[in-house]
């Protein structure tokens, strides 16, 4: 193994990164995007908002002032009001599950409709029909406690996944579609003419890889920071280690994609296999708390998963590196696996 | 078969895929020094067997030897190579490239002699994507000599260039045959064959039909009564008028 030849691969490959402007510019817009727009949905944390329908209104800027169902209920801060010109406007939306509950406004007794298979709905019902009953008895059997922890913004929480599910993208179509391109055009045939052995061609693509993505990662992660002025309750030095393990274990995988094959439109689809599922089953936009116990199991065979559960401890809750350390482990195996299955498989013609 | 004097030899070699014959059983040796051509219809089976010489693909059976021995780790840093169709880095620079690429072997020449060699000095800003095809043959070119080779394996270098691209070609072709480096050349130009090979085999469905110098080749096949004779000629006689599939 020669380091001069590992080099000048790492440098040639680097050079076409930052050189394709395009490309290198969307490298660090897309999660900026993201993360810009996910923050503004959810600054007021939407996510957790009953949409609640209320008709007749011929005006839609009216003042909640003029409803007749319980202010209780239409001034909690998660019941968001939408107010329609009719019954049949407002049931459409129902039955689309557009909204959770829509209710007439008129003198009581009230009358409201939920869609039965919507589980906001039947709690959005619940709320109602609390917010509607007199209340003075529930005070003696309730006793609201305060968290005493730090509570995590969803944007702290989501950034982290962000970042992940951009380095996925990165490391399986930066590494893996582009080498099927290369061996198709005949770039891999040209270097097998020469010294440069497979293991050399592939450490020099991943370390290429890996430090453009922790360059990238630091760019987006200021810009970011300016923004959103992340919490961060860790070290970052102890993150920057998780993301670089995390980054060489993406890469990894995507040598193992990139090992055989000619067919850009085959890549393309293996990757999609491979990402989807990857990016909604290690959490990177939800918890899969509650989900069934296989699904949890199946999401285990991530390197992702392993990744954003280390980087949030950091991040999150201030873990250390020890702390994570069965994370890292499972995360350094599954790129000695990926890179030895690459290795081993490697074309440069087929 | 074995012979010292024999930079290459290849030994029965054939090369099948599934049910198509591609190389059947063909055997060659190739002196130190000389321009060894290989003529032959598209789909001969001339590129083929140059990608087995090459070491890019494995025959299906038969051997090959480089000075006298199995292909070991010093060949692929004596032998230069140019194939027929080559993708370069679309973000590179001519100059980036070559250096690429040189640094890739233990004992690289200056790329200033490269350049000019290939006439490169004048695009070495260039991005690869904005170059002309005669110019893409240049670099491709020079990227086979960055390592002064001994063995140097050409697949169809001038094809698509202007007379005047492939006059010069045919210059730095000579130049490296000059200096002593033992050339394999496949073309589809009789004119080129005759200007620059000492020996020359012809192939056929995966064979070799004919082979000898171009003078013994005119020769013995070129039938004086009723045709001009030169290696076109001589060409359509052994492989018949007729397009193949």
């Amino acid at each position: 193994m020669q380091f001069k030849r590992i080099w000048a691969v790492f440098v040639s490959r680097n050079l076409e990164f930052l050189r394709d402007r395009s490309s290198f510019g969307w490298n660090f817009v897309f999660p900026f995007l993201i993360v810009l727009g996910f923050g503004l949905m959810f600054s007021n944390d939407t996510r957790s908002e009953f949409k609640t329908g209320v008709f007749p209104f011929h005006d839609s800027e009216v003042s909640k002032e003029y409803l007749e169902i319980p202010e209780k209920f239409t001034n909690s801060k998660y019941i968001h009001l939408i107010l329609f010109e009719s019954f049949e406007q407002g049931m459409d939306k129902l039955s689309h599950h557009k909204i959770d509950i829509l209710i007439e406004n008129s003198e009581r007794p009230w009358k409201y409709w939920i869609n039965d298979s919507s589980p906001k709905g039947n709690i959005a019902e619940k709320i109602f029909r609390e917010a509607a009953l007199p209340c003075e008895e529930s005070g003696e059997w309730l006793v609201k406690e305060k968290i005493n922890t730090v509570q995590i913004r969803y944007i702290d929480w989501l950034f982290p996944g962000i970042l992940g599910m951009n380095m996925m993208f990165s490391a399986l179509y930066g590494v893996g579609y582009i080498i099927v391109r290369y061996r198709k055009n005949g770039v891999l045939k040209r270097l097998k003419a020469t010294p440069v052995t497979a293991f050399e061609y592939l450490a020099a693509q991943m370390f290429s890889r890996v430090f453009l993505l922790l360059f990238t990662i630091s760019v987006v992660w200021t810009g970011c920071d300016a923004v959103f002025s992340f919490n961060v309750a860790g070290s970052f030095i102890d993150a920057a280690a998780v993301f670089v393990v995390g980054s060489i274990s993406l890469v990894s995988l995507g040598l193992v994609l990139a090992c055989r094959g000619t067919s850009e439109e085959l890549a393309n689809g293996i990757i999609n296999f491979i990402t989807w599922p990857m990016m909604f089953l290690s959490e990177v936009w939800f918890s899969l708390e509650g989900a069934v116990p296989w699904v949890k199991e199946f999401a285990n065979f991530f390197p992702l998963t392993h990744m954003l559960r280390a980087l949030r401890k950091i991040l999150n809750d201030g873990a250390t590196l020890a702390d994570v350390m069965p994370e890292m482990i499972i995360l350094s195996l599954i790129s000695i696996v990926c890179i030895c299955v690459a290795s081993f498989f490697f074309s440069w013609t087929k | 078969m074995e012979n010292e004097n024999m930079i290459l030899e290849v030994q029965s070699i054939a090369k099948k895929y599934r049910e198509i014959v591609a190389v059947d059983n063909v055997s060659l040796a190739i002196p130190y020094g000389i321009c060894f051509g290989l003529l032959g219809q598209n789909g001969a089976g001339k590129s083929t067997i140059v990608e087995i010489m090459e070491n890019i693909i494995l025959p299906t059976s038969g051997t090959v030897l480089y000075k006298g021995r199995p292909r070991g780790r010093s060949f692929r840093e004596e032998t230069g190579i140019q194939f027929q169709h080559t993708e370069l880095l679309s973000f590179l620079t001519v100059q980036d490239t070559l250096k690429t690429f040189s640094r890739l072997y233990k004992n690289p020449l200056p790329l200033k002699d490269i350049m000019a060699i290939c006439e490169l000095d004048t695009i070495k800003k260039q991005m690869n994507n904005k170059i002309s095809g005669g110019q893409r043959q240049r670099l491709l070119l020079g990227l086979a000599l960055l390592n002064d080779p001994d063995l140097l394996f050409l697949d169809e270098p001038s094809t698509g260039l202007d007379p005047r691209a492939r006059q010069h070609m045919w210059q730095i072709i000579q130049g490296a045959g000059k200096q002593g480096k033992t050339i394999v050349l496949t073309t589809h130009y009789m004119e080129e064959a005759q200007i620059l090979c000492d020996m020359i085999a012809i192939m056929d469905s995966g064979r070799i039909i004919a082979r000898g110098t171009p003078g013994e080749l005119i020769n013995t096949y070129c039938d004086k009564d009723r045709q001009p004779c030169n290696l076109e000629s001589v060409f359509l006689n052994l492989t018949g008028k007729n397009l193949r599939a």
